[in-house]
């Protein structure tokens, strides 16, 4: 038997690059919960209210600092067994997401649901904190000048500080898109068929590792080092814009 | 529901979690001290060595990377040279978690110490430069020593990074904190909530402590410095 | 040219040339210092007058040319009859007998003045650390900051900052000794304590020393030879008395009146 069957690796590319759209998936509706959960949070952290504010910051320390897998295991095993008294009883499907249905025992998403919701929720705590170092380095000044020709708070943060903001924060913001779509292959441990999923059936079924998890391995470096070098080349951009 | 049983498997697996932190940690500062420096050698091919090792393990999947250390290195065994005991491609679940979890902290952490080594000022070189300090003397006594306060708190987040990682390896069958949690909940001893709340307290604990540390160490080398030094 | 004594310069930079991308900062310079020569340079910024102590100090390298200490090629190295370019351990021997003094202080923040002080005697000159932490002390001693030996640069004043510099430099005991703009970054009520060592020295030693300064006053008390630089070559030199009182240039008579009118 030889150590590197070409034969083999041409057989079980579809099933791997299969696995790869259910990976890019996730990766989109994850870093979309995770962009608005950020800026949620971010802006709920800013909050004079310390109602508001310490959990926003408990929330975000709590989940930065945990690892991602237990959060997986958690929502996955946890949230069927979940009853709320207070949620009404609903079922229904978003497209990209899946089925939510909410009854008596607890909440039941799919698996690709669960997985996509813990990856935004958990990449939501790490935006937060992008969000805020962008808005606080935005130089104390700003805030003044806009107070003093007597801008609404509004049009402050929507002409003057987020356009100054988010050009910052994009750079890293692209990073953890990359870091997220790295990340995926977790919830190969929650049943989702994504990427490694798949490498994985077909070493339980042919016992042949050498090939599927190599070539997972390589589908991700193909990916990943255009997407950063992309990254840094906007950061550059954006750098020279702002000179 | 927090019987004698759970919690004694709860603080062997975290043990291990601790063990591995650690190894691998040591692992990831030496690989990045060494690439970091070795990213501004005046060889080329040095730095063509530190990039490809940096821009690789940044651009792959830390479980794809455990996976295939753990389960299909073994399978190169066959194509070593005579000379290469097949030890070497037969990981321990523990050894191939220390080496991936090493490998990738030393990526990311090579550009944390390049960018404090170059935040260095200036002056500082030139100075060295003016004592007829060597290189390396230069780099020993002046410059890395004042990049270390600033590498610090970048590194802190990516021992927690690290930390969070090793819960990794329960999937490859070692027994940490996330291992046992799984176990005690397939065998029926706990609950999903119970477990995994508790573990999830136990990290959230233990990134405490690295950040205390951290910050420990954040004080130690800032000794006579006045914050915003401008020397 | 300065009358030379017939003996080697100190200081021999033949046909240098050094430019920054296009800025051709110094065009085939040929310039000499002499032994135990007190040199005053000036003129004003972009004029090449910092490159030359950079180029000495080996902080930049020259395009074209050579660079002469004390008799010995700089850069170069002589293998059967030709130059070459040499080592690096070659050019940090030579550079060996140079000191610099920053307009910045440059200090090691992270060490005590004694350290700053000592390093350089215990890493490069070999001593060990009881013998370079008593040169440390010596030389403290001389600049006046015996006091101040275990305080670290963040805790002293901007002229003790640089007398500490001074210090530093001269625990090397090199024979020449530059100094670039030393006193411009000081607050005016700190320039004198600093220019006091410097008399001292200039006064009190066989040392050879290339002073950068607009301080026209200094330049006239301790001073062999004012030389006036511009667009990277010589204007003007002569003793001080003439020069500084008398310009013979235009350059030079608009660049001292403009120091003086900032002063």
């Amino acid at each position: 038997m030889t150590v590197w069957d070409w034969g083999y690796t041409a057989e079980i590319m579809p099933d791997l690059l299969d696995g790869l759209i259910v990976t890019l998936r996730a990766t989109a509706v994850g870093i979309t919960i995770a962009l608005i959960l950020g800026l949620f949070l971010a802006v709920a952290r800013r909050s004079r209210s310390r109602l508001v504010a310490w959990p926003a910051l408990g929330f975000i320390e709590f989940v930065r600092s945990t690892p991602l897998l237990v959060q997986l295991f958690f929502m996955f095993y946890v949230l069927p067994d979940l009853s709320i008294p207070a949620l009404p009883n609903f079922d229904v499907t978003l497209p990209a997401f899946g089925e939510i249905k909410v009854d008596d025992d607890g909440i039941r998403l799919g698996a690709f649901a669960t997985g996509a919701l813990t990856l935004g929720m958990h990449y939501g705590a790490y935006t937060a904190e992008v969000y805020r170092a962008g808005i606080d380095g935005i130089q104390r000044g700003q805030w003044e000048a806009s107070t003093a020709i007597s801008l609404s708070p509004f049009d402050t943060w929507s002409r003057v500080v987020l356009p100054q903001a988010i050009p910052t924060v994009v750079p890293a913001l692209g990073n953890y898109l990359i870091s997220m779509f790295k990340e995926v292959p977790l919830l190969a441990t929650i049943t989702v068929l994504e990427v490694l999923g798949e490498a994985r059936s077909h070493c339980n079924r042919e016992f042949r590792s050498l090939e599927p998890y190599t070539m997972t391995g390589m589908i991700f470096l193909v990916i990943s080092i255009p997407s950063s070098l992309l990254v840094r080349f906007v950061e550059r951009r954006i750098g020279y814009a702002r000179a | 529901m927090f019987d004698s049983q759970v919690i004694e498997s709860l603080l062997d697996g975290a043990r291990v979690t601790i063990q591995l932190t650690f190894l691998a940690g040591l692992l990831g500062t030496a690989l990045s001290v060494l690439s970091g420096l070795g990213s501004l050698s005046a060889w080329r091919v040095v730095r063509g060595v530190s990039r490809g090792y940096v821009e690789f393990f940044r651009g792959t999947s830390e479980i794809v990377q455990l996976f295939w250390f753990f389960f299909a290195l073994p399978l190169l065994a066959p194509a070593l040279p005579d000379f290469i005991p097949e030890r070497i491609v037969r990981l321990t679940p523990l050894e191939a978690g220390v080496v991936v979890l090493g490998l990738n902290t030393g990526a990311y952490g090579s550009e944390v110490v390049r960018g404090a080594i170059q935040a260095v000022g200036q002056g500082q070189r030139e100075a060295a430069v003016a004592l007829s300090l060597t290189p390396f003397q230069r780099m020993r006594h002046v410059i890395f020593p004042q990049a270390v306060l600033t590498m610090l708190p970048p590194y802190g987040n990516l021992l927690i990074q690290l930390l969070k990682g090793t819960a990794l390896v329960s999937l490859i069958t070692l027994s940490d904190l996330t291992f046992e949690a799984q176990k005690l909940r397939v065998n029926g001893t706990a609950d999903a909530p119970t477990v995994y709340s508790a573990i999830l307290v136990m990290y959230f604990i233990m990134a405490l402590a690295i950040t205390a540390v951290v910050r420990l160490l954040e004080r130690y080398f800032s000794r006579g410095l006045a914050i915003g030094r401008g020397m | 040219m300065a009358t030379h004594e017939p003996e080697t310069p100190m200081v021999r930079f033949r046909a240098v040339r050094k430019a920054f991308g296009d800025l051709v900062v110094l065009d085939g310079l040929d310039f000499d210092v002499s032994r135990a020569e007190k040199l005053v340079i000036i003129g004003p910024s972009g004029s090449g007058k910092t490159t030359i102590l950079r180029v000495l100090m080996t902080l930049e390298r020259p395009d074209k040319g050579t660079v002469e200490v004390d008799g010995e090629h700089l850069y170069h190295v002589e293998k059967r009859g030709k130059l070459v370019k040499a080592t690096g351990n070659h050019i940090r021997k030579v550079r060996l007998k140079i000191g610099m003094v920053f307009q910045h202080f440059n200090l090691f923040p992270h060490m005590t003045a004694r350290q700053n002080v000592a390093l350089g005697p215990n890493k490069v000159l070999g001593l060990s650390r009881q013998e370079a932490n008593d040169k440390a002390e010596e030389f403290l001693v001389m600049v006046g900051l015996a006091d101040k030996a275990t305080q670290h640069p963040a805790q002293l004043s901007g002229g003790q900052k640089q007398r500490v510099a001074i210090a530093r430099a001269l625990a090397m005991e090199p024979e020449v000794m530059l100094f670039d703009e030393v006193t411009s970054a000081l607050d005016p009520e700190l320039v004198g304590e600093v220019l006091n060592v410097l008399r001292d020295l200039a006064r009190n030693t066989r040392m050879t020393m290339l002073i950068v300064t607009h301080e026209v006053g200094f330049a006239r008390d301790i001073g062999d030879r004012v030389v006036m630089f511009d667009e990277g070559r010589v204007i003007e030199e002569g003793p001080p008395g003439e020069i500084l009182a008398n310009p013979k240039e235009a350059r030079t008579q608009d660049f001292l009146r403009a120091v003086i009118e900032r002063a």
